[in-house]
């Protein structure tokens, strides 16, 4: 059964929706369309010369082993993150939606991170864990582990990855949490009578049902990791030790903000773009379809 | 939050009153000075302010120095520049490079009729912000240079002399076990990697960093700091770091924590670290120059500076240079050098304020406090030693911190590492030289 508003007047519903358009013009359009032109140029910080230098920022990008390798470092660190995390808040989400009492405070509880900002979830963990200053650090080297993520760079990977994934598990909790409240109790009281355990109901009934919220929270977890991710890296390992935690959206700062070289900066983020406008159409076309409303 | 309220009182104020009819010339001053640092810049300003009442200078803090600096640019860009910008030394090729967006200090002072003599200066601050021709082109600010820390406490705990600090990188390795060996966890560390043993330790050894003079004489500089001398002292720390004599923690000002807190019993850092560490180490600590390796010729030179300085930058209304040539003029007196020195544990930009600190006794008071400007003063500086400009340094710095992070971890070896640092930092020069020519 559709929905559709009636409308009297032709013009109205793009009057309506004109300030959402203008919005979207200004704040999105508009940089993505400057980004693009200022990818093919040339420039010395204030402006005083420029060339048009048609591909040349984009040849040197791909042509920067360093640039290649922070590809890889992403993949495997959005992979990580999207997997760490939604396995986690899945599991909290089946276990918090079988509460009785006070659940309530168990979900306030979980959501809670999602209100710090990433910047400030950075610093906390760097306060735990920082070599030189943090609290567990000291620990873990009482117990003899050389914990030290200025030299490791797995323990750097480690570290964001660990920041990045406890930021982002109050929000899949929730998608989880109304995906789970959502399938019908029948269907599961009708596996329990026909024998089922509760491990088998949930993988061959819970799981399947919620696999649209899985694919949606995938894609958002991806983006997430792509681009939302900048604080924590920032405050904590700044893409080191030896790039290995240089994501491309830190490469776009580093070049761009603080080393001025807007052209370079800006090809970066011309391929940034073009990544997630792909994620978003591979949402759109195979998500969309699978959702049941 | 008063002080917010008055300034920005001050400032609206001061906008309001910027009709023909007031004669007060108001002249922005951006800088990243952060806390107590930021109090003593306004202090200054106020000082000046008191002095005088035909210009008012105003203080902003733009954040970190990466930041005041790209808000500047931007502030160029859209035609409305600060009067006053403080810049780090690595953005001085930038700042150069811009054509017609600063106005140099040698011609601003002689174009206001100011008393101005660069020979005042100390010359190891001046050649680092100087042309070719030995032009001064931004006013020293806040300059340091690199000086070695140890705890004394712990030099005895080990069986070492207290006061004979290591004067030799191979005398700071056998102190180094001798911690070790007495249970330290970090014997040696060191802060801002590429500046201390990269930058300055080949202006040190007097051995070039980048071919042109260090770029002082063109934007066709190209790096060459993977010679004999800089790959043995990498390859040296490197294989101190697989012993456990060195402990690297951070790029920056990390290692200061655990230095003050006793768990490193050495750390090469900037001077400017002074006051923090007095502030928080429960030991007795002492200062020292660089080390360096005795048989390399030449060695020591003299080291380099970092920190920051003034750049003024162009101006619509020619009434600003004026009152920046006095302000500038004021800043350099003895009083507010020895002043600010004294506070902040940056060098005194005059050999005067040097002078008269000295006289004042402040280096009996607190031993080594001079450390800095003897190493920045001890020989004349070399076209090696004068300092370096080298475009898209911020990212160059980031090369050589990958590519160090790199040895310390043992997965390169010093000569890989540098050779790889060479190769990927002079792309970066090509292309900063492309933008610029």
């Amino acid at each position: 059964m559709e929905k559709r508003a009636q409308f009297s007047s032709r013009w109205l519903p793009y009057v309506l929706v004109s300030p959402q358009i203008a919005v979207t013009l200004v704040f999105f359009f508009w940089p993505a369309l400057q980004a693009l032109y200022w990818s093919a140029l040339l420039q010395d910080a204030f402006a005083s010369k420029t060339q048009f230098v048609w591909f040349d920022n984009f040849e040197a990008l791909f042509q920067d082993s360093i640039y290649l390798a922070s590809f890889k470092v992403t993949a495997l660190f959005s992979a990580l993150v999207a997997a760490i995390g939604l396995a986690i808040s899945l599991l909290l989400a089946v276990l918090a939606d079988r509460v009785l009492r006070g659940a309530r405070a168990y979900k306030a509880l979980l959501v809670w991170p999602y209100a710090v900002a990433p910047a400030v979830a950075g610093v906390l963990w760097v306060f735990l864990l920082s070599p030189s200053i943090g609290v567990v650090a000291y620990m873990l080297r009482s117990i003899g582990v050389d914990w030290n993520y200025y030299v490791h760079s797995d323990q750097a990977l480690l570290l964001v990855v660990v920041a990045a994934v406890w930021k982002q598990i109050s929000y899949n909790f929730l998608f989880f949490l109304a995906g789970l409240q959502s399938i019908p109790a029948s269907l599961v009281e009708a596996a329990a009578i026909d024998g089922a355990g509760p491990v088998r109901r949930f993988w061959t009934i819970v799981f399947p049902l919620l696999s649209p919220t899985t694919f949606f929270l995938l894609v958002v977890n991806v983006v997430y990791a792509f681009f939302d991710t900048f604080a924590i890296i920032d405050a904590t390992t700044q893409g080191g030790p030896a790039q290995a935690t240089q994501i491309l959206v830190f490469k776009v700062y580093q070049d761009g903000v603080q080393a001025l070289d807007l052209g370079g900066s800006a090809a970066q983020s011309v391929v940034l773009m073009l990544i997630v406008i792909s994620l978003t159409v591979i949402q759109f076309r195979y998500v969309e379809r699978k959702v049941q409303y | 939050m008063n002080k917010k309220i008055i300034a920005a009182a001050l400032l609206g104020a001061g906008l309001l009153s910027a009709g023909p009819a007031s004669a007060v010339t108001e002249i922005q001053w951006w800088h990243s000075m952060a806390g107590a640092l930021g109090d003593k810049v306004n202090e200054i300003a106020q000082k000046f302010n008191a002095s005088q009442s035909e210009y008012k200078v105003t203080p902003v803090y733009k954040g970190q120095y990466d930041e005041s600096m790209t808000a500047a640019i931007a502030a160029y860009r859209a035609g409305n520049p600060p009067g006053i910008l403080q810049v780090f030394e690595v953005g001085t090729a930038t700042m150069m490079a811009s054509h017609g967006a600063i106005m140099p200090v040698y011609k601003l002072m002689a174009d206001a009729h100011e008393k101005f003599n660069p020979k005042d200066y100390l010359p190891a601050v001046t050649s680092y912000f100087s042309d070719t021709k030995g032009h001064l082109l931004s006013m020293p600010f806040n300059s340091s240079t690199q000086v070695l820390y140890i705890n004394k406490d712990a030099f005895k705990k080990a069986g070492l002399d207290p006061n004979k600090p290591p004067k030799t990188w191979p005398e700071l390795e056998k102190d180094a076990e001798k911690l070790k060996a007495s249970g330290m966890s970090c014997a040696f560390t060191t802060g801002w990697q590429s500046w201390v043993q990269m930058e300055s330790f080949s202006a040190w050894h007097n051995v070039p960093f980048a071919t042109k003079q260090n770029g002082f004489g063109g934007l066709d500089t190209r790096l060459v700091f993977n010679g004999p001398v800089q790959v043995r002292h990498i390859q040296n720390l490197g294989n101190m770091a697989k012993k456990g004599l060195f402990t690297y923690v951070g790029r920056k000002d990390e290692p200061n924590g655990k230095f003050s807190g006793g768990d490193c019993g050495m750390l090469t850092q900037s001077s400017g670290a002074y006051a923090n560490i007095k502030a928080n180490a429960k030991f007795e600590f002492g200062v020292s120059p660089l080390p360096y390796y005795p048989d390399v010729k030449g060695a020591p030179q003299n080291t380099i500076i970092g920190g920051a300085t003034l750049w003024v930058m162009t101006q619509k209304n020619k009434e600003v240079y004026k009152g920046i040539a006095k302000f500038f003029t004021f800043l350099s007196s003895t009083d507010i050098q020895v002043d600010w020195h004294k506070s902040t544990g940056y060098v005194p930009i005059t050999l005067a304020a040097y002078e008269e600190a000295k006289k004042q006794g402040l280096y009996q008071e607190r031993p080594g406090f001079d450390t800095a400007i003897k190493e920045l003063t001890n020989k004349a500086p070399t076209p090696n030693s004068k300092g370096l400009r080298l475009g898209n340094f911020v990212q160059i710095r980031n090369v050589i911190d990958e590519e160090l992070e790199s040895v310390w971890s043992g997965q390169k070896t010093a000569k890989q590492a540098l050779d790889e640092g060479v190769k990927r930092g002079n792309e970066l020069l090509v292309r900063f030289q492309k933008a610029n020519q």
